[in-house]
């Protein structure tokens, strides 16, 4: 394996520095060498690897900032090392992953633990956030510092939210120090209570307890207010209401530092997945109305939402295929999401830029962390995307160790072909074929 | 209808209906005792003349009823379709009475077999007494009737049809030769 | 005409026409509970098995004598003496008893989808005998038996039903059939309890006299103690003060008006003991409609051929309610 890498006759797609057009791409000791003309690097390149990317496009490596990879401790359902492979096999070359664990991530040595795991994985990059309070119990802070020395890139309860405004408060004021974001998964714990999908006419007409938009929007709303109190940098997990996508609008208008998630589940599914009691339709926040799916396209179109992750929450059948009261809440989502986010394109007139852009830069900038761009110097992290690849998404077939996703068997147009992090192939979509032939 | 054959015009009818209720008068001693239960659908509306043909030689009107066997077919597992149940109409006690049962054509006794056990479920008579309109024959039961109106020789392939007036206007019994769909 | 779902989850996508089908039968099933000897064999050698998650007397009562008229062969299994005390999920018990070839499985549970659960992957039969908040199907058939016994026809009629319907499986039954079968549904109750999304479905109406205006059938629902400690009311007494049908309130409705409740009633909370036992209230026929209701439904479901039964596999969940699937969600 040469120490250098081609990448030629695709279009570059690098949003961080405008680029949207035919360049080939050199890197060398897994740093981005140069981005030129088609042909510049014909002779500079003699003794690379070549990758051919006719009719394909080259990206900044996609960035997945909000995953679930259960180690420690729910290993059943996914490892660092299943869900690393499974991002790179989804064109993600670094993931974020939450603190949810168990134990959960509130300390210095399960960040190492984590970082350890992803370092023997040698698939995707993980960037660990660690928990806003201990044990994720929503009462003391954790040891945010300790944690950052170790290597966290963001501090979330998510799982969970961070009930106590007064807390709430204090931790977006004590991130100031390591400028790190607090993730905000909004949710009023006694407005959700018991429920298990959006509240409105199918959770009346199925008899389920339902999740009102209210329960998220006035987290939201909330949250805003301490950003603008504190100056802390606030993100917003996983939208999922027009109500929120409206907020988040009009605090960007007043100048605040905040920012905003969605996924693309969010983006394409309503309440009525849920019909027939489908579990694979359950999660947190609920899949909502048209009109919500709507509001987020809407905002991802005026970059209101800075950053597409996918939530990917891995859970064991026997999580899964139960009555729909009692099934965990969460679908698995790195393989199936840029396919679907794709589509975007051609169906909600997002701009490829754009859509990129959320999944590059974006989450990269909220994070901190030195990705995302195509720049000379920067770390050798690229993704190839054949956008028009037809091809059947089995979980099955899939790379994560759980199966719980409503996608299964869709036929899908649009893919990575290969995975580079740090100069060195963890994915390609030929060796794929090859080793499920 | 292509092939089928008239076997008893409606004064065929007529006059079986008429011998039958002489029949059941003299065999019972007169009318006092009975009880007409006809097995839907048309034994029924065979109840409706019977009672009245025997109200003409006997006065007075026996109690009528209407037995559905639907509940009691052997043949109800084999089906996919489930037949529908109309129900049973007898709205008073049977014991000790005799009971004339109803119906238009004899075949293989799998019918009446079904009825004897849905009478027997409504009370313990003193006799029950089988009134057919055409016996064409094909026992698959020991079972008998007491009053026929014709006996019809037929073969299995062929199909008997009572039609009556109540219901399709007209009075008659056609027989149809086999089916060649 | 015939009822063409394979099991009965709910009233939900039941045609008019099939749902007159089911009265019908239902009614022709009613004389063999008046007679001496009352039993038809048209069930003998099936096997019926019930199983409650959610303490019943009555509703299992009743099935059990269903069952018992027809013949069958009938097992009861609570949660108290089933292995869901032990752990077992409902799927594994489920799976057990499926392998013991019963004919059908009556299942009631706490969790809205449950039958819907078990149909999807257990060969036999399914009767809902309630899900969570979801349905009750044959309590709503036998309500309608019920009203149409009295009042010749159901279509037409104005039908209110008092009291918790967020949370009433039975309303929600009712609402649908009665809709499907024309009648105007009127529901009454605080806010708390009717909220406003139930206006796609019938009249909404927070004051009692208003709501049982000029009705011919009013159906009174339990109220349940531990909404209390939900904040759904603050009293009992509070609620019975606006909300118990008393003889005042029904004043306001037609002279031959019926009262129906799915029982058992909380006499002076929902309903006042003089009304209870007055000429207007039916309940005594309802519970003598669920007998017949619920052998219809045994013969019905139960006399499928055995040949569905015996290739294991799931029986297709006839009268799901349409998917509009969303244009872009182009699943396939």
């Amino acid at each position: 394996m040469s120490e250098r890498l081609l990448i030629t006759g695709g279009t570059v797609i690098d949003p961080a520095n405008g680029i949207e057009e035919a360049r080939d791409v050199l890197i060398e000791a897994g740093l981005i060498r140069a981005v030129g003309a088609p042909g510049a690097f014909r002779k500079e390149a003699k003794g690379a690897d070549v990758i051919e990317a006719e009719g394909q496009w080259v990206t900044p490596g996609l960035i997945d900032m909000h995953v679930h990879l259960r180690e420690p401790g729910f290993e059943y359902r996914e490892t660092v090392a299943t869900g690393a492979a499974a991002a790179a096999a989804g064109g993600f070359t670094a993931v974020a992953c939450m603190a949810n664990t168990k134990p959960v991530n509130d300390n210095a040595a399960v960040t190492e633990y984590i970082l350890d795991r992803a370092r023997m994985a040698r698939a995707a990059s993980v960037f660990p956030i660690g928990a806003v309070s201990v044990g994720l119990e929503g009462k003391q802070l954790a040891e945010i510092g300790e944690m950052r020395r170790a290597g966290i890139v963001a501090i979330s309860d998510d799982g969970k939210p961070v009930g106590d405004s007064g807390l709430m408060r204090r931790a977006l004021e004590y991130a100031r120090l390591f400028d790190m974001a607090v993730i905000a998964h909004e949710e009023d714990p006694q407005l959700a209570e018991d429920g298990v999908m959006n509240e409105g006419p199918t959770s009346l007409r199925l008899g389920l307890k339902g999740i009102p938009p209210a329960a998220e929007e006035t987290m939201v709303a909330r949250d805003i207010a301490l950003a603008e109190l504190t100056s802390g940098k606030l993100h917003i997990a996983h939208l999922s209401t027009a109500g929120s996508v409206e907020l988040v609008r009009q605090a960007k208008r007043r100048g605040l530092a905040v920012s905003a998630e969605a996924t693309p589940h969010h983006l394409f599914l309503t309440e009525e997945a849920v019909e027939g009691y489908n579990t694979n339709a359950k999660m947190n926040p609920p899949l909502r109305r048209e009109i919500d799916v709507e509001a987020l396209r809407e905002g991802v179109r005026d970059e209101t939402i800075d950053v597409i992750a996918t939530d990917h929450a891995p859970h064991h059948v026997d999580e899964k295929e139960v009555e729909f009261d009692v099934a965990n809440f969460g679908i698995i989502g790195l393989e199936t999401a840029l396919p679907l986010l794709l589509r975007l394109i051609g169906e909600a007139s997002v701009a490829r830029s754009t859509l990129i852009r959320a999944l590059t830069v974006g989450p990269a900038r909220v994070l901190g962390i030195p990705r995302g761009t195509l720049s000379e110097g920067a770390v050798g992290d690229v993704t190839v995307i054949d956008p028009a690849a037809v091809w059947r998404y089995f979980a099955r077939e899939g790379r994560s160790k759980s199966r719980n996703t409503p996608f299964d068997e869709w036929r899908m147009k649009g893919r990575a072909t290969c995975t580079i992090v740090a100069g060195r192939v963890v994915w390609s979509a030929e060796e794929q074929r090859r080793e499920t032939a | 209808m292509a092939g089928e054959r008239v076997v008893m015009d409606s004064q065929a009818v007529e006059r079986a209906l008429k011998r039958i209720a002489h029949e059941i008068v003299e065999r019972n001693r007169g009318a006092e005792n009975l009880v007409l239960l006809g097995i839907r659908s048309r034994g029924e509306f065979l109840v409706q003349r019977l009672t009245r043909l025997i109200g003409e030689i006997d006065g007075g009107a026996p109690p009528t009823g209407v037995v559905d066997i639907t509940l009691y077919r052997d043949d109800l597992s084999r089906s996919r379709q489930t037949p529908a149940v109309k129900g049973t109409e007898v709205p008073f006690p049977i014991d000790d009475r005799d009971v004339i049962l109803v119906d238009d054509v004899l075949y293989t006794g799998r019918t009446i077999r079904a009825a004897l056990d849905a009478v027997i479920d409504l009370g313990r008579p003193h006799s029950v007494q089988l009134v057919v309109l055409v016996d064409r024959g094909h026992r698959e039961l020991p079972i008998r009737a007491d009053y026929v109106g014709k006996n019809l020789p037929t073969s299995r392939g062929e199909s008997v049809q009572v039609r009556l007036r109540e219901c399709d206007g007209v009075d008659d019994v056609v027989i149809t030769p086999a089916e060649e769909a | 005409m015939e009822y063409r779902g394979q099991h009965l989850l709910g009233l939900e996508g039941v045609p008019a026409e099939e749902l007159e089908f089911l009265l019908d039968t239902a009614a022709s099933f009613k004389e063999i509970s008046d007679r001496d000897i009352k039993k038809v064999p048209t069930l003998r050698g099936k096997t019926v098995v019930s199983l409650f998650y959610e303490a019943s007397t009555r509703t299992r009562a009743s099935f059990e004598i269903a069952a018992k008229r027809m013949s069958a062969d009938f097992i009861s299994l609570s949660s108290s003496n089933s292995s869901a005390t032990k752990g077992e999920t409902l799927l594994d018990t489920a799976r057990n008893l499926a392998a013991m070839r019963p004919d059908a499985i009556i299942l009631r549970h706490s969790s809205s989808g449950a039958p819907h659960f078990l149909a999807q992957r257990v060969p036999c039969a399914i009767i809902n005998a309630g899900d969570g908040s979801h349905e009750h199907p044959t309590q709503a058939l036998l309500d309608l038996l019920t009203i149409r016994e009295r009042k010749r026809q159901v279509g037409g009629l104005t039908v209110a039903i008092v009291g918790d319907i967020l949370h009433s499986r039975v309303a929600r039954s009712n609402l649908i059939a009665l809709r499907t079968l024309g009648a105007h549904v009127r529901l009454v109750g605080p806010p708390t309890l009717v909220p406003s999304e139930f206006g796609r479905w019938g009249e909404i109406c927070h004051d009692l006299g208003q709501g049982v205006r000029d009705a011919d059938v009013v159906m009174m629902l339990r109220i349940q103690r531990e909404r209390m400690n939900g904040n759904f009311f603050p009293s009992l007494d509070e609620y019975s003060t606006y909300f118990c049908l008393t003889r005042a309130a029904l004043r306001e409705a037609k002279k031959d008006v019926i009262i129906l409740h799915p029982g058992p009633m909380n006499r002076g909370i929902e309903i006042a003991s003089d009304v209870a036992d007055s000429e207007a209230a039916v309940i005594l026929d309802q519970v003598t409609n669920g007998v017949a209701v619920r052998m219809a439904v045994l013969y019905l479901l139960v006399n499928r051929s055995r040949a569905d039964v015996d290739a294991n596999t799931p029986v297709e969940v006839v009268h799901a309610p349409p998917v509009r699937q969303r244009r872009r969600q182009a699943a396939v």
